[in-house]
């Protein structure tokens, strides 16, 4: 499909930079009602009575590293080494998985401890942003399962790299959006 | 960072995204320390910005390949991220996160 | 799927041509249905303390008025011409993602049928009929919309299918900025761009960054409803006013997505009928853009009377002052394009006229609300009532007739009854005047806006009657038009290629267009190809028939399937039933598969 266009540029990767330039605002939005409504709820529990910085450390790490995986898969499609590409791919998705288990882990936990969505502000904004976040780990997830799928299938082939490079996009976006939160919510409390 | 690689993008080695690996590693126990660490509370926010700010240019231009693809993306990207940051400061002076308080 | 025959070749068209005029019969559809609304209403109002209708159906008949004509009517009437005119003007074949395209239609066929469903199904809610159609406004503001304050489906109706909408909105925008930028004919330079196509992609990226904006507050409202947050309740520590920000930070951008691409047709319109190049072209194109990044400026003018503060509202005050001048130059731009042209008086031109007329009024009232002192007396009446409607109605209405008389001819190959055309235009034009100017003294004699009825006490009776009765010449206009468009299917003249002597690429094939677009793309050598220039001669013909075959796509139909996911899915929350969100979840995903997988080439 490389058709010539006006600007030289793909036309799926650059509908993807607007896309992902448009959830900039929808996360942006989120994290502004987090933000001003920090310290606003009426009664506890409070960030500093719940979250866990080396849990959540953790997680971080987890998403840095999918993060790795996911350019040492784009690189291992391009060079059409399909077998690292398997690898990489699951990997990602599986570090994806495990930092799901950590989040359910981590909401379970909280409601336990009296943060639900319903208690404060906090746990309304809480969850509404890292749910928020958290799906569209889910989705990625999904959508890295689907590609090592097809690779499995023989149909994933360097053919294939601008898809596997708009996913990488969508990947990394989501942990960029993760560094944030972290920063915001966790770190600053 | 050197490209070595691919004519077409320019792509950064296997080496050049481990460094950078290495870099939000190290970045994210520096965040990690400067939490835990009671005399750096003063300066918490500004350093934890810096530091989340370098992690995520790092994750953009790298991982992301910003850097090294055209500067059109950067725009398609840039512009929207600006426009949110600005959203987000403008919302928090409006409900009062930047005046002198109690 | 190479079928161009049947209601099966619609229902998997992937033509920008054809989703062009889905959009078009359907927008206008809605159009009138938002006119009857508003013609219940003036009807309500003709007399104080009019009993036509209850105060609970009244609030029904504004709120889906206002959601109507701007999401259901205005914008996809706009997005009728981005779809069939934009690729034209640009020369090429068809937008970037033909197949997203066709779901931007279905999404916003099917959001519109979820909405206005709510005025039926009623008795389904345990409600009679014509009880449960949204009734807050149709900016929604919290905590009205709260569950405590509205405590039936009608907000859930239209909190979902604004979300629905949204989504239509958005898949267009990215699909419109891919194509404007990446899928111009050789030559065809950003700065040789025509107007129209140059203010679709401002307002395309308006889409994409103001909706997911609206999107959040909407989610939030969502999770108070049913969820049991407590964003917008102010007892928990929460703030109505949070509502009002995210709202109209996507509002305001919103009504720059509403005139925008009217500005767009106007500046189109004008030199083919003057013949003569637009002047300040690249000052003309520089405010539109300016126009979109200020836009993102001024949204709490809209919330003057809220209580902001001294410094929010004098720094609003000033960018809201500012946007007026990108405005004011395109204006004096467009009327020095008609001076010292040679003059030709078609209906297009008159509703051109019209808007710029009509805009100024508006904008005039529009910078009075710029004022906070005087805000506070204005807003919330029906001053802001006739503002909004000289703007919208004279202006962004009138500028999208002005470009279906323009640009009909290309799309059917017939031309509109000149007769009849100025007819609808002089109905139209006494008859928003009479309808909405009226509104500037009923509003400063201190009429609320969104009231079910007045008092006599008030002196406003004869001036809302005199409202009604533009309303009702309105509704006459509307019927001429549609006669017109019915009677010149058989009987139009036939237009041909060029029937204006346009300078756009449009005008370069024929009428209308073969379902590839053009026999050859054409190269761009100037801003005006098909005009004889200082240096360029005119574009030469294109040749009857294509030198080699061209491939043209034959249609999907998994747009139109993974669009039904969605109305689907917003039942689950409507019903409080968990299960057919499963089942939304999985045609959105059963779609999106087939979708991603089948074998489509552009």
């Amino acid at each position: 499909m490389s058709h010539r266009t006006s600007l030289g540029l793909d036309n799926r990767k650059m509908a993807f930079w607007a896309f992902i330039g448009s959830e900039c605002l929808l996360f942006g939005s989120l994290i502004a009602t987090y933000l001003v409504y920090k310290g606003r709820s009426v009664v506890g529990p409070y960030p500093h009575d719940v979250l866990n910085i080396p849990f959540t450390s953790i997680s971080t790490f987890d998403l840095l590293m999918s993060s790795l995986m996911m350019v040492l898969a784009l690189a291992a499609v391009q060079r059409n080494d399909m077998r690292w590409a398997k690898v990489w791919l699951f990997s990602t998705a599986l570090l994806g998985i495990f930092f799901l288990c950590g989040q359910v882990y981590e909401f379970t936990s909280f409601v336990h401890e009296g943060l639900t969505l319903q208690r404060n502000l906090f746990g309304a904004t809480f969850f509404v942003l890292t749910g928020t976040h958290g799906a569209h780990v889910s989705v990625g997830v999904l959508w890295l399962l689907t590609l090592w799928y097809r690779a499995l299938r023989g149909k994933l082939t360097a053919a294939n790299a601008m898809t596997v490079e708009i996913t990488g996009l969508y990947w990394h976006f989501v942990d960029v959006i993760w560094i944030v939160i972290f920063t915001v919510v966790y770190l600053i409390q | 960072m050197q490209d070595q690689k691919s004519a077409e993008h320019g792509h950064p080695t296997a080496a050049v995204y481990l460094r950078v690996a290495a870099v939000l590693v190290i970045l994210t126990v520096l965040e990690v320390g400067v939490f835990y660490v009671p005399q750096f509370h003063g300066v918490l926010v500004p350093v934890l910005l810096c530091l989340s700010a370098v992690k995520f240019t790092l994750v953009v231009m790298f991982y992301m390949h910003l850097k090294m693809d055209s500067p059109f993306f950067t725009f398609l990207f840039g512009g929207p991220l600006l426009l949110a940051t600005a959203v987000i400061l403008a919302l928090m002076f409006l409900f009062g996160a930047f005046t002198l308080r109690r | 799927m190479s079928e161009t025959r049947g209601w099966r070749s619609w229902v998997s068209t992937t033509d920008h041509k054809r989703i062009g005029q889905l959009y078009f019969y359907t927008a206008f559809a809605f159009f009138l249905i938002g006119g009857l609304e508003a013609l219940l209403i003036r009807i309500q109002l003709a007399k104080p303390e009019n009993s036509f209708v209850s105060a609970e159906t009244y609030n029904q008949l504004f709120t889906m008025h206002g959601t109507t004509m701007i999401f259901l009517a205005l914008m996809p009437l706009s997005a009728a011409f981005f779809n069939y005119i934009v690729p034209l003007q640009i020369g090429a074949r068809d937008v970037a993602f033909p197949r997203l395209n066709a779901f931007s239609y279905w999404v916003f066929l099917l959001g519109g049928l979820f909405l206005n469903s709510s005025w039926f199904v009623g008795p389904l809610f345990h409600a009679g009929s014509l009880n449960v159609a949204p009734d807050g406004g149709w900016v929604g503001d919290a905590n009205l919309t709260e569950r405590q304050f509205s405590p039936g489906v009608n907000i859930d109706f239209w909190m979902l299918g604004l979300q629905i909408l949204g989504i239509s909105s958005l898949a267009a925008g990215f699909n419109f900025v891919v194509t404007i930028l990446n899928l111009r004919a050789p030559g065809l330079k950003m700065m040789r761009l025509p107007v129209f196509s140059w203010m679709t992609l401002v307002t395309s990226f308006l889409i994409i960054t103001a909706f997911p904006v609206i999107t959040v507050g909407l989610v939030l409202l969502m999770f108070d409803r049913f969820f049991g947050t407590h964003f917008y309740v102010a007892s928990a520590g929460g703030d109505p006013v949070l509502w009002q920000h995210l709202f109209w930070l996507f509002g305001h951008p919103e009504v720059y997505i509403l005139i925008l691409p009217a500005m767009g047709i106007v500046s189109e319109v004008l030199p083919t009928f003057a013949r003569k190049p637009l002047f300040g072209y690249t000052v003309v194109v520089y405010s539109g853009v300016l126009i979109g990044f200020m836009g993102w400026g001024v949204w709490s003018h809209h919330m003057f009377a809220v209580g902001l503060g001294p410094v929010a509202d004098s720094v609003f005050s000033a960018t809201t002052m500012l946007i007026a001048i990108p405005t004011g130059v395109k204006i004096f731009n467009w009327i020095a394009t008609l001076w010292g042209g040679q003059i030709r008086g078609s209906t297009a031109l008159y509703f051109a006229v019209g808007f710029i007329a009509m805009f100024i009024i508006g904008g005039l009232s529009g910078v009075s609300h710029a004022v906070p002192p005087a805000d506070l007396q204005q807003t919330d009446t029906y001053y802001i009532v006739a503002h909004i409607h000289y703007v919208l109605f004279g202006g962004t209405v009138l500028g999208l007739f002005s470009g279906i008389y323009y640009w009909w001819p290309k799309m059917t190959g017939r031309l509109l009854s000149e007769p009849l055309g100025k007819l609808h235009f002089w109905l139209t034009f006494v008859g928003m005047n009479l309808a909405f100017f009226p509104m500037h003294f009923i509003g400063l004699l201190g009429m609320p806006r969104r009231i079910y009825t007045y008092s006599p006490d008030l002196g406003v009776a004869k001036l809302n009657l005199l409202s009604t009765v533009g309303a009702l010449i309105i509704g006459i206009s509307a019927l001429v038009f549609v006669f017109n468009l019915w009677r010149t299917r058989r009987h139009g003249a036939v237009a041909g290629n060029d029937p204006w002597q346009g300078a756009t690429l449009e005008w370069a094939t024929t009428s209308p267009p073969p379902v590839y677009n053009f026999t050859v793309i054409p190269t761009v050598e100037s801003r005006l190809p098909l005009w004889r220039g200082e240096h360029h001669a005119p574009m030469a013909p294109l040749p009857a028939t294509p030198p080699q075959p061209i491939h043209v796509p034959g249609g999907s139909w998994w747009p139109f399937v993974t669009a039904c996911g969605l109305p689907v899915l917003a039942l689950a929350p409507l019903t409080h039933t968990l299960w057919i969100a499963f089942v939304g979840v999985a045609i959105l995903l059963i779609g999106i598969y087939r979708w991603a997988f089948e074998p489509f080439e552009v």
